[in-house]
């Protein structure tokens, strides 16, 4: 089966001027040349291109401020692009603010028809399907009430129920997945697979990189405008964590704010590797994981011990240790000192994992902390996601 | 539907091509085909304006009246009677009101107009739709107001025993036709305008102040004339677009001052010029809209 282009984007950048002076006296002041002091211009988009097939399903993912947010507006027409065209074609839906065109002061059902026919269906096609909107949306009697009377779960279930129902070729989500309760994002992922069985085109923009594997067919990664990667979901995603943790650094550096004078003891630094390989280097699931911390203390340190926390890329904790646990008992820390920890047998899901050290007394008071004081990837796994690693095997016992 | 049933249908359908709009010729005529195909969303924008204007209040659509009965009776009272501005007017409620209706739409188009896409800023980020639509339900919902006003005018003839059944009252359609044209061309260029510079409609309500003296509604063309002259600045005074379409509208709907009142010559020709003229404006307006509008899901 061919399929069709639906999307073509042709060079397209963007750019956007930020004036200073918005009023008639100030702009008049800074008149002509003057003026160009007032204002800053900047490349939100700077030449992308590509195209996108009908039915497929593309996950746009990028820091905050990468360009997402403005190429899928640049799609949508809802901004023009400074330079470059996009093509586009077939029914629109553009699902970047539920209830945009929600008016407070009207009923639910005059507002089904209005927010259907700024989507383009005709009263006869909302009529017809008024009844399966309503019964999608949940909300019952109060269809004749006013929406601004509406909780704030009703109001975005009819205006996800009108969106869905206008059957569009191109569906548009921009985070929008993230309002309402957990059975209504179930319903909105359930509509979404629903639609990607019916051969519709859905273009996302999502902060949940889990999202986007489990969903997308192709994933595209923004970093200041420019397309870094486009191909597959779990390949835009390991490079998008590899992105990010390359800021943090980066910024950290750059911060300019002087560091608060360190205690006498302090954790210096922080290595991970597997035992037998190179810092950097893929933790392969099984392999014995090696954590190499440096620690410095002017003045001895009597009473002390070592803690060790990996996070996932959510924050989440996802393991801890402390040598105190491991019934290490320690000599005074003074000068330089390199202790490890080896964790054996090691079995983390794929994803980007990041280690926080802290130097702790016997009561278990912080004497100091290194947060994220390095990371490791786990390479992708074709057959599970999630944070931990197991084999998984299918058994169907009662097959015909 | 099947899937290769979407897929196909979707070959045949041609690309839209979204680019920068400086580019772009010949878009005015795209435009008025777009606004046309939404014809139907255009109908319930107006609704939702009317609708949403007066709800939850008591007296609901009589609000929209309470101010022009007002003007009427201040200008009837205070202009009339104790300025003496009505010798030589008779049925000078008639007059006065006949006036402020019409003016009354012209001043409506262009208020709301301005604001509207400023107001409607929700919807213009987050969906496309021809922007155009927002001015263009100012007016729809203008019109609607006026069209009540008009009733009650009807009705205050028939009641003073002056109701307009004579050939002059084809001057309803030329006067009603020029307000229109003006009103919607200017609510076009200022509704685009007041998202870059918000100055601006505070600037429409000043003007539109003046605007409503500098038409003969409260005070007759001949008082003007008095003092005017028969020169040159009468002329200025007299082609303001404004001015011919509220004489236009009084000729049509005051009877009375068919042989009591001096209009200027050839006002049917006045208006039929200030209404080719107004086309012209609208059409240009349009295209600095059409410019203008690329922006106003980043300025907004």
């Amino acid at each position: 089966m061919t399929s069709p282009d639906v999307v073509r984007i042709n060079d397209v950048a963007k750019r956007f001027v930020v004036r200073k002076d918005n009023s008639l006296k100030e702009r008049l002041v800074t008149f002509g040349r003057l003026g160009r002091n007032h204002r800053e211009e900047f490349w939100a988009l700077g030449g992308v291109s590509t195209t996108i097939k009908a039915g497929t399903t593309v996950g746009l993912i990028g820091h905050n401020g990468s360009g997402k947010s403005t190429l899928l507006k640049v799609i949508g027409g809802i901004i023009e692009p400074t330079i470059g065209t996009v093509e586009r074609r077939g029914r629109l839906a553009a699902l970047l603010e539920l209830g945009a065109g929600f008016h407070p002061d009207l009923t639910g059902r005059e507002n089904v028809f209005l927010n259907a026919a700024i989507l383009g269906l005709s009263r006869t096609e909302t009529e017809e399907r008024f009844p399966e909107i309503l019964d999608y949306a949940g909300i019952g009697d109060f269809i004749d009430t006013q929406v601004k009377f509406y909780s704030s779960g009703m109001y975005v279930r009819l205006a996800f129920a009108v969106a869905v129902h206008t059957d569009p070729d191109l569906l548009l989500v921009d985070e929008v997945l993230s309002v309402g309760d957990e059975a209504f994002q179930r319903k909105c992922l359930d509509t979404i697979r629903t639609f990607q069985q019916e051969g519709r085109t859905i273009i996302l923009v999502t902060h949940s990189l889990g999202l986007v594997v489990e969903l997308c067919d192709r994933a595209v990664l923004l970093n200041r405008g420019v397309v870094e990667f486009d191909g597959d979901p779990a390949g835009a995603v390991a490079a998008f964590r590899d992105n990010l943790e390359e800021r943090r650094v980066a910024q950290e550096a750059a911060s300019t704010i002087p560091k608060k004078a360190l205690p006498e003891g302090h954790v210096a630094s922080a290595a991970i590797s597997a035992v037998n390989g190179g810092v950097g280097e893929p933790i392969e699931p099984g392999s014995d994981l090696s954590v190499r911390v440096r620690l410095e203390a002017e003045l001895p340190v009597t009473d002390w011990m070592c803690a060790l926390q990996i996070d996932n890329s959510m924050g989440q904790i996802v393991y801890g240790t402390t040598s105190k646990r491991l019934g290490v008992h320690l000599t005074p820390l003074h000068g330089d000192r390199e202790v490890e920890f080896i964790l054996r047998d090691v079995r983390f899901g794929p994803g980007k994992y990041f280690a926080n050290i802290s130097l702790m007394d016997s009561s278990g008071r912080h004497l100091h902390d290194l947060p994220q004081a390095t990371s490791f990837n786990v390479p992708d796994y074709k057959l599970a996601v999630g944070t931990i690693h197991a084999e998984p095997e299918f058994v169907d016992h009662t097959a015909p | 539907m099947t899937v290769q049933d979407r897929f196909s249908a979707l070959e045949a359908l041609p690309f839209e091509v979204s680019e920068n709009s400086k580019g772009r010729r010949g878009a005015a005529l795209a435009s008025v085909v777009e606004i046309f195909q939404r014809r139907e969303m255009l109908g319930l924008l107006v609704r939702r304006d009317l609708k949403s204007r007066y709800k939850d209040s008591a007296l609901g659509f009589v609000w929209s009246l309470v101010r022009p009965l007002t003007q009427l009776f201040i200008y009837y009272v205070v202009i009339g009677k104790f300025l003496g501005a009505q010798r030589g007017i008779p049925d000078f409620a008639i007059y006065v009101f006949a006036g402020l209706t019409i003016y009354g739409l012209f001043s409506e188009i262009v208020s709301s107009s301005t604001s509207s896409i400023v107001g409607n800023s929700g919807l213009i980020k987050k969906i496309y739709l021809p922007r155009e639509v927002f001015p263009l339900a100012s007016v729809g919902s203008a019109l609607f107001n006026f069209g009540i006003q008009l009733i009650i005018l009807l009705v205050a003839t028939l009641l003073l025993g002056s109701f307009p059944l004579d050939i002059e009252l084809l001057y309803f359609f030329p006067a009603l036709l020029v307000i229109v044209v003006w009103g919607t061309a200017f609510g076009l260029l200022l509704s685009a305008v007041n998202v870059y510079l918000r100055d601006v409609q505070y600037l429409v309500e000043v003007l539109l102040l003046i605007l409503l003296w500098a038409s003969p509604i409260v005070y007759a063309w001949q008082q003007a004339k008095a003092i005017l002259g028969s020169g040159i600045l009468l002329q200025i005074y007299t082609d303001n677009p404004i001015t011919l379409a509220v004489l236009g509208f009084q000729r049509a709907m005051w009877v009375k001052g068919h042989d009591a009142v001096a209009y200027p010559d050839f006002l049917l020709l006045r208006l039929a010029i200030a209404f080719v003229v107004g086309i012209v404006f609208l059409l240009v307006f349009q295209r600095v809209f059409a410019r203008l509008q690329g922006n106003f899901a980043q300025e907004l």
